[in-house]
């Protein structure tokens, strides 16, 4: 894998920040667009622009062919079954919120359980929290690890027959902890619970196959994964799907409409109330051709690499605290002894390197690990060695800055 | 920017308050207790004001958060001891202006002014923000 001509394609990266190179630490908030995929949205814009399935124009049949090409390339990337299980939305937020929304309120009941982990991103608890409210179900949470895995064991005691839902990360966005969701998978089924995957900072970084994985849905974002914002899938079993109502009505997504009723397009339209995301569908359509590119196993041993080396390099800072296991995805989540993360993003950003600062949206987790906040580098393919060592580099010079000159 | 920009951040004085803060702990009397946090990033305070016929007698805060949130609390509870409440909401418009980067008439903020360096970091107003909101609601649910 060249970085140094991956690096090229990105034209966000080749800028200064503060009079220094841009070091782009934050991919697990947001990724950035390689040129391809900018153009995909441009030309798209430019040439192409239609609404889809309505047109009886030429521009109509090149924009519903162009997004429905979007929907088989999604469905090949994580090798489901067919299209009509590909649901396009806005994010991994509105798979997870479909999910609970029409599946669980109609499928979970009082004294029913649902199990998920304290490592959650809220947008895969606080879906959960309300079916729990709504229903009466009882939200049942898998400890953790000391170094924040999940113990298969934990996950056998916790899973039983009443439970009917288990949702879970496929990868924590604080800790890097790759869960096993495959064998949860085999746990939820063998108790007829239903597997609901987080997969937002899975995807983008390791290879998906929901059949093999056999999980029940599967949620992702395209901006995570080099496409733009606001388009996301969710990957859903048929025949579940096919059982769901919308929660989003409108036009788009009915058959025939009549005064007082009326009845819903066939999967997966039934879910695409509105005009849907084109745009964002073929951007993420472009990402995908790039990554594929690249290489989906390429990129997953260069981050694992990259971790393995930003955490060789960072535990050599005295003082500071890494959180999370040491078998992990590309980021590094931290804290520098008598500084606030946000004062240590303030001062790295200063030196050109952007990394998140703050409670990651998982405040559940902040207090499992016992701190307010944190401060997070996060990696993917366009980053190098190098980075590691400017961020190493600018942690140094924040505990200088904060330790002397100052008492 | 280099490094050595970040003093028009960092001032001495607002360190000082961070490392050594005024006013932190809890009143005993009953008071006026208000829980306010920075949900972006996870900074919370809580402050206790003790307003007595129109006037702050006292202030004081707890709280987690970066150099600049608590900082600005402990100064902020420091400045507005013994006002008035009107002359201590006066003061937190000023301190919104001068985060807008407003010339304001620093000479009444005394050791406040030192912050004004905050309002060239877009992503730190909220930091510096959150402790004057706080005293606000408080002053408004008395």
């Amino acid at each position: 894998m060249d970085i140094k001509a991956i690096k090229e394609q990105f034209p966000i990266l080749q800028q200064e920040v503060n009079g220094h190179p841009l070091v782009y630490l934050d991919s697990s908030a947001t990724s950035q667009k390689p040129v391809q995929v900018i153009e995909a949205v441009s030309d798209y814009y430019r040439y192409n622009n239609s609404n889809v399935h309505r047109g009886v124009h030429t521009l109509g049949s090149r924009a519903t062919d162009q997004y429905e090409g979007a929907r088989e390339k999604v469905r090949e990337f994580i090798n489901a079954k067919s299209t009509k299980e590909i649901i396009f939305n806005r994010g991994t937020t509105a798979g997870l919120n479909l999910v609970a929304s029409s599946y669980a309120r109609a499928n979970v009941g009082p004294d029913d359980e649902i199990v998920i982990t304290p490592m959650e991103h809220h947008s895969n608890l606080i879906p959960w929290q309300q079916v729990a409210k709504v229903t009466g179900a009882r939200l049942v949470y898998l400890p953790l690890q000391e170094d924040g895995t999940v113990s298969l064991d934990d996950v056998k005691n916790t899973v039983n027959e009443k439970t009917k839902i288990v949702a879970m990360a496929h990868v924590s966005n604080v800790l890097g902890t790759i869960n096993p969701i495959k064998e949860i998978t085999e746990i939820a089924h063998q108790h007829q619970a239903v597997m609901v995957v987080d997969g937002a900072q899975g995807a983008p970084h390791i290879k998906v196959d929901v059949q093999d994985i056999d999980c029940d849905f599967y949620a992702f974002s395209g901006h995570k994964m080099c496409g733009p914002t606001g388009i996301g899938a969710l990957y859903g079993k048929e025949e579940l799907l096919e059982s769901m109502e919308p929660i989003e009505f409108g036009g788009e997504m009915i058959d025939f409409v009549n005064l007082y009723d009326s009845t819903w397009k066939e999967l997966p339209w039934k879910f695409e109330g509105g005009t849907p995301i084109i745009a964002g569908a073929i951007g993420l359509a472009a990402a995908i051709d790039f990554l594929n590119e690249v290489g989906q196993d390429e990129i997953l041993a260069h981050e694992t690499e990259l971790a393995a080396y930003a955490l060789e390099q960072m535990q050599t800072i005295d003082g500071i605290q890494i959180y999370g296991p040491r078998k992990r995805a590309g980021l590094v989540t931290f804290n520098l002894d008598d500084v606030h993360p946000h004062d240590t993003a303030t001062v790295l950003d200063a030196e050109g390197i952007a990394v998140r600062a703050g409670h990651h949206c998982a405040q559940p987790l902040m207090k499992w690990l016992d701190v307010v906040a944190t401060a997070r580098a996060s990696f993917y393919l366009y980053n190098t060695k190098e980075d590691i060592d400017l961020l190493v580099a600018g942690l140094l010079k924040t505990k200088e800055y904060f330790g002397n000159g100052f008492e | 920017m280099a490094l050595n920009n970040l003093d028009t951040l960092y001032r001495q004085v607002i360190m000082d308050h961070y490392k050594n803060p005024r006013n932190k702990g809890t009143l005993e009397k009953d008071s006026v207790t208000v829980d306010m946090n920075n949900p972006t990033c996870g900074d919370r305070i809580q402050l206790q004001l003790d307003i007595q016929n129109g006037i702050v007698k006292d202030a004081k805060f707890q709280g987690e958060g970066c150099s600049i949130s608590m900082a600005s609390a402990s100064m902020m509870t420091q400045a507005i001891k013994g006002l008035e409440v009107e002359t201590a909401l006066k003061m937190s418009e000023m301190f919104s202006k001068m985060m807008l980067g407003e010339d304001i008439d620093s000479e009444d903020m005394g050791d406040i002014e030192a912050l004004q360096g905050v309002s060239q970091f877009p992503a730190r107003i909220k930091c510096a923000t959150l402790a004057w909101k706080a005293m606000e609601k408080g002053v408004h649910e008395e």
